[in-house]
């Protein structure tokens, strides 16, 4: 089954192909039907290559299917060539499982959409882009991929171009992913150069071989944690990720929480022989930075009140916790906590669509309230789904938050900057455990706000919150199942339970830092760390519910820190100057770059004269002094000024 | 000290080099159909029917190209060889460059015959000047002195300069020429006094081989004495070529002469002259003076930086296509320069990095072949739409010319599974392997400015809804055929470059 893995990508990727020409045809909900079978297809392949690969054993879990050389010539030689095993068939798993269940959820949330079919051409594209990504056995293959999903996310960010904030936020999406994608160039060259070859296995053999450069490698680590920062949403370069919501919420959860925005994270573990071989401060930026995003993004996400940006907000905050667990070594941990975060928010997300689709597209929490009794489907499994992140045992993301935890408080060589990661982690977890609370409520209990506002639905007739479609609360329901038993991967209790763990150490066991911590550090730990959470929940209920405290959002954290805001005057001021200080040298003394030839010669003959033969001159001059410059260097040489 | 013997010495006895007339085929070819063309035009009281002007250049450059493919062969068989007494050589790099001229010669007049008769404008000598550029081209490519190149210069030269001019009913068109015409006189006028120079230090022009330059350099005691001479005169022969290539800040004109020309001029002379250009830097300084390397190679470093930072910056700013093109157009010919800079390491990496170039050079040809063909459509009628507005909601209207213009702009932008993503790739890696790596970096960074060019337009394309009243763009069949083999080509490139690599490494290595 190992060989076939290629069918993997290849199905999507038929699925996209069919759309494309027979989509507008197929129709609704035909196109959107056809598009999920593709993936649920490609989850079954998954399924069965992992099979084939537990049955093997654990040194033979790895297996190289090569399609083509890609690239064969002399020093360079790069296939296009898939690797199975089991990193790459996790993340294959989870891509195409929850990535079917939310393919079915959109058949029902896109219904009636005069680009329904589009929409899954597009959502096909990314899944073939996505496995791309975590096949790939060589890095230019995940480059392929890479730059796939940051398409598709582009295109599905702006799918409802017509809104300008959409096309904003699309454009907006695309520039801070190029900055990433610049670091994993480099990367890959850095790389090239190191080890001749692009492929993991070499670079990372020769990281453990003990022949990669202490130097190299942590400049290869950096460029590529540069890269992930751009695809992962972390400091600075988070800000197009709560502007993508935007899109349809099928993408947002998607791409936006369960898929795309983890490929950073995947990456690096991918390559974590060359990070444990780096300069020991290079996991501590990477620690460090996940850290601050983690707190940032949550005490923003505390201010919010529109319900998508809430869990975009704490998408940022949950990648930071990957983050930091890579930065601690503990590679099994963000894998677990990619995971599971996958299976929560993905629902969290499914769940805010529908609550947006049964409102009539509302999504401003302020104008929610009391709808559990309408929609009782989607309020329990959105409850699910917030006792999941909010770190409540036995609910998934307890067990894998407090592994992150863990790590960083027994984090070996640096216990001093480690133990303030933690404490930073575990302020993250309660502020977690806080606004999402406060969403719980301000969505589905209190008092209801929206009837106050029926006169703005005019055009809908009688507002009425409703239920959405069974198609919609399908995945729902799968998703809240995973939600709660996910934490069975990788349970702390024995080495049997460790699953996880004992599945990945043939991939980790070089990077994988082991902390040290007695048996009851851990139980005093993950039970203060439930405690405190289950607190925090409670100072919630106390203000949001109860009414019993005056709520404290300060603009502040609304605006997100205004780092947005300083980003975008950057860039239009001192950034913009810059652009145009360029444009203007370049208009008034070098040429008309700014279409000012053209205009000038439509109006009239006689400015055209003078203007023409001024900017000829202008044109001569530079050249002129182009010449002198390159005649003063050659002069200088030739007298052995520049020796 | 003089390595060659003036002619004056023998004038009692005048041997004519020995021509050897199977490889000037190429050459012969398109000067016989310039001519038939222009003659046969002049005798026919009416004029030929409508596209056999450009069905019979469409066959002189399929035919030169395979006359080349013919030659490689034999050079594969017999090594490279000099002709007409060591002025011309057929090796690798000048077969090569060779085929990228005769294919966007081939592009050209597929889309050039649409376009005059949508503009109503008949004329054979259009077909004609093409046929002239394409042998100056050639002629400088396979050029093994620098009078011959300079030669193949000014005919490649000044057929460009009429061509800018040809829509005589366009203004811009006009003034395009003029510009174009008084700036490279300007340029040419110091590339001739550059080959004055490097004659006087050297006492020769011809570039390799017994008694050339590169002969001459290796003797150092012979040259030293002249060396201010020498190196003046190469940073000259710089400037005249960086012209030509478009590098900043000898760039000046290109926007300009872009945004006038007729479009399909413009991309003829993205691809073809760019090529011819490149191709003489190579041989003339890269391949011919690796002594100095010293000296011109530092020059080389400066010229790419600029011309990487300026083209993709300033290209963010424009609102014209055409523009835009220029600009992006400038930013490939620093990725080009990049890897001259590679290959003026010389050795392993140095012929890695003649590869890339010529690898670049044929892909870009085709590339901005391609884009300009689209943007010929896109003009309509007049040659006049090609503000941003133009292409708004072409992807609607004709999503399959927006779907042929979005690989053609992703392709450039250098997205992987295009040919221009392994162009980009190759010289980016000729230069990490030549341990350039500022020059990389900043090649990578340009990368990434520039994208946000070809992203602008796709936007435009798709996302942005298009005003109800421009004109239907038409697809006539010759512009489609163009598009569609520069796509075709583009893509199995981008799928499959192993075979287009392996042949431009085997070109770096066979050099006469």
């Amino acid at each position: 089954m190992l060989n076939v893995i290629w069918l993997i990508p290849l199905l999507p990727l038929c699925g996209f192909v069919i759309n494309v020409v027979l989509g507008r045809r197929l129709g609704d909900p035909k196109s959107g039907l056809l598009a999920a079978a593709m993936c649920g297809a490609a989850f079954i392949v998954t399924l069965v290559t992992y099979f084939d690969l537990v049955s093997r054993p654990e040194e033979a879990r790895q297996h190289v299917a090569t399609i083509f050389s890609w690239i064969p010539v002399g020093g360079l030689s790069v296939d296009a060539a898939f690797l199975a095993d089991p990193l790459s068939i996790t993340m294959a798993l989870f891509i195409t499982g929850i990535g079917t269940l939310i393919h079915l959820y959109a058949v029902g949330y896109m219904h009636g959409d005069p680009k329904f079919s589009k929409f899954f051409v597009y959502l096909n594209l990314f899944a073939f882009s996505m496995l791309m990504l975590v096949l790939g056995e060589n890095m230019l293959v995940t480059f392929l991929g890479w730059e796939g999903v940051g398409t598709c996310s582009y295109l599905l960010i702006s799918f409802w171009h017509t809104r300008e904030s959409a096309a904003t936020a699309g454009k907006k999406a695309f520039v801070t992913n190029r900055v990433g994608d610049w670091g994993f160039m480099i990367a890959m060259f850095l790389a090239f150069q190191a080890v001749g070859s692009l492929s993991y296995s070499a670079l990372n053999s020769a990281a453990m071989g003990g022949t990669l450069v202490r130097s190299t490698a942590t400049a290869i680590t950096m460029m590529l944690f540069l890269g992930a920062c751009g695809k992962s949403a972390q400091l600075p370069l988070y800000i197009w990720l709560p502007d993508a919501m935007e899109g349809p919420t099928p993408v947002s959860a998607l791409i936006h929480a369960a898929t795309m925005v983890t490929a950073g994270v995947y990456l690096m573990v991918r390559v974590n022989p060359v990070i444990a071989t780096a300069f020991t401060w290079a996991p501590a930026v990477i620690a460090i930075v996940g850290a601050a995003t983690a707190l940032f993004a949550a005490t923003v996400a505390v201010a919010q009140t529109d319900i998508k940006k809430v869990l975009a907000y704490s998408t940022v905050s949950q990648l930071g916790f990957m983050f930091l667990a890579v930065g601690s070594g503990a590679y099994v941990a963000a894998i677990f906590h990619m995971v599971t975060h996958a299976f929560f928010k993905a629902l969290l997300f499914l769940g805010s669509g529908s609550v947006i689709h049964g409102m009539h597209h509302e999504q401003d929490m302020r104008r929610m309230g009391a709808l559990r009794k309408l929609m009782p489907i989607t309020a329990g499994t959105f409850i699910i789904g917030w006792l999941a992140i909010a770190g409540v045992p036995p609910f998934a993301g307890f067990w894998s938050k407090d592994e992150i935890l863990l790590a960083a408080w027994a984090h070996p060589t640096n216990p001093a900057l480690f133990k303030v990661l933690w404490g930073v982690g575990l302020f993250t977890a309660l502020l977690t455990a806080f606004y999402m609370t406060r969403q719980v409520i301000m969505v589905f209990f209190g008092k209801a706000r929206w009837e106050d506002h029926s006169g703005d639905h005019g055009a809908h007739g009688d507002f009425k919150p409703h239920e959405s479609p069974a198609i919609m609360l399908l995945p729902l329901v799968a998703l809240s199942g995973l939600s709660i038993v996910g934490g069975v991967l990788n349970l702390p209790f024995t080495d049997s339970t460790k699953r996880l763990l004992h599945w990945l150490e043939p991939l980790v066991h070089f990077g994988e830092i082991e902390g040290h911590a007695s048996a009851g550090e851990k139980w005093g730990l993950a039970v203060g760390t439930a405690a405190l959470c289950l607190a925090s929940m409670g100072v919630a209920i106390f203000v949001y519910q109860r009414n019993r405290a005056q709520a404290v959002e300060p603009q502040i954290l609304a605006d997100g820190w205004r780092y947005d805001r300083f980003v975008s005057w950057f860039m239009g001021h001192p950034g913009r100057q810059a652009f145009e200080a360029t444009a203007w040298v370049d208009r008034n003394i070098v040429d008309g770059a700014v279409n000012g030839v053209a205009t000038g010669v439509r109006r009239s003959g006689a400015v055209l004269r003078r203007t023409q033969s001024g900017f000829v001159r202008n044109y001569a001059l530079l050249i002129g002094g182009g010449v002198v410059l390159m005649l003063a260097w050659f002069l200088l040489r030739a007298v052995g000024v520049f020796g | 000290m003089h390595l060659l013997l003036s002619p004056m010495q023998q004038t009692d006895k005048l041997i004519s080099p020995s021509v050897n007339w199977g490889s000037l085929t190429p050459l012969l070819v398109l000067l016989g159909a310039g001519l038939v063309l222009l003659v046969g035009a002049a005798l026919s009281a009416r004029g030929w029917a409508k596209g056999l002007y450009a069905t019979l250049t469409a066959a002189a450059a399929v035919a030169a190209g395979v006359l080349q493919f013919v030659l490689w062969n034999s050079t594969v068989h017999h090594g490279p060889k000099s002709l007409v007494g060591e002025a011309l050589v057929v090796d690798g790099p000048s077969l090569f460059i060779g085929i990228s001229i005769c294919a966007a010669l081939l592009l050209a007049a597929l889309v050039t015959d649409d376009y005059l008769r949508r503009e109503d404008i008949d004329s054979p000598e259009v077909y004609g000047l093409y046929l002239m550029a394409a042998l100056g081209g050639l002629v400088m490519a396979a050029s093994n002195d620098l009078i011959v190149l300079f030669l193949g210069l000014e005919v490649l030269s000044i057929a460009l300069y009429v061509l800018a001019a040809s829509h005589r009913k366009r203004i811009e068109s006009q003034e395009a020429g003029l510009k174009y015409f008084i700036l490279g006189g300007f340029s040419s006028a110091f590339f001739l006094y550059g080959v004055a120079l490097v004659y006087g230090a050297t006492g020769t022009t011809r570039l390799r081989g017994p008694e050339s330059i590169k002969t001459a350099l290796a003797l150092t005691v012979e040259t030293d004495k002249h060396r201010a001479l020498l190196v003046v005169g190469v940073a000259l022969l710089l400037v005249g070529l960086a012209f030509k290539v478009a590098a900043v800040p000898f760039h000046s004109w290109t926007p300009d002469v872009y945004q006038g020309a007729p479009t399909p001029v413009t991309g003829f002379m993205a691809s073809a002259a760019k090529a011819a250009a490149f191709g003489a830097l190579l041989r003339s300084v890269v391949l011919s003076m690796p002594e100095l390397r010293d000296d011109w190679r530092p020059a080389i470093w400066v010229l790419a930086i600029l011309t990487l930072v300026i083209g993709s910056t300033l290209a963010v700013v424009q609102t014209n296509v055409k523009r835009m093109l220029a600009y992006s157009s400038i930013s490939h010919a620093g990725f080009i320069l990049v890897g001259i800079e590679a290959a003026a390491h010389g050795g392993e990496s140095g012929d890695r990095g003649i590869a890339s170039v010529l690898f670049y050079v044929l892909t870009y040809a085709v590339l901005v072949s391609g884009t300009f063909a689209v943007s010929t459509l896109v003009g309509r009628s007049g040659d006049g739409a090609h503000g941003l507005d133009s292409y708004r909601g072409l992807g609607r209207q004709r999503p399959v010319l927006a779907l042929a213009l979005a690989v053609f702009l992703l392709a450039q932008a250098g997205v992987p599974l295009t040919s221009g993503f392994v162009a980009k790739f190759s010289v980016i890696t000729a230069a990490a392997d030549a341990s350039s790596y500022a020059i990389a970096i900043i090649a990578m960074l340009a990368a990434v400015i520039g994208a946000f060019l070809y992203l602008r337009i796709i936007v435009s394309m798709f996302l942005e809804d298009g005003d109800a009243e421009g004109e239907r763009v038409s697809i006539p069949f010759g512009t489609g055929a163009a598009i569609g083999i520069s796509v075709a080509f583009t893509l199995v490139v981008g799928f499959f470059p192993g075979w287009l690599l392996e042949l431009a490494r085997d070109a770096a290595t066979r050099l006469y």
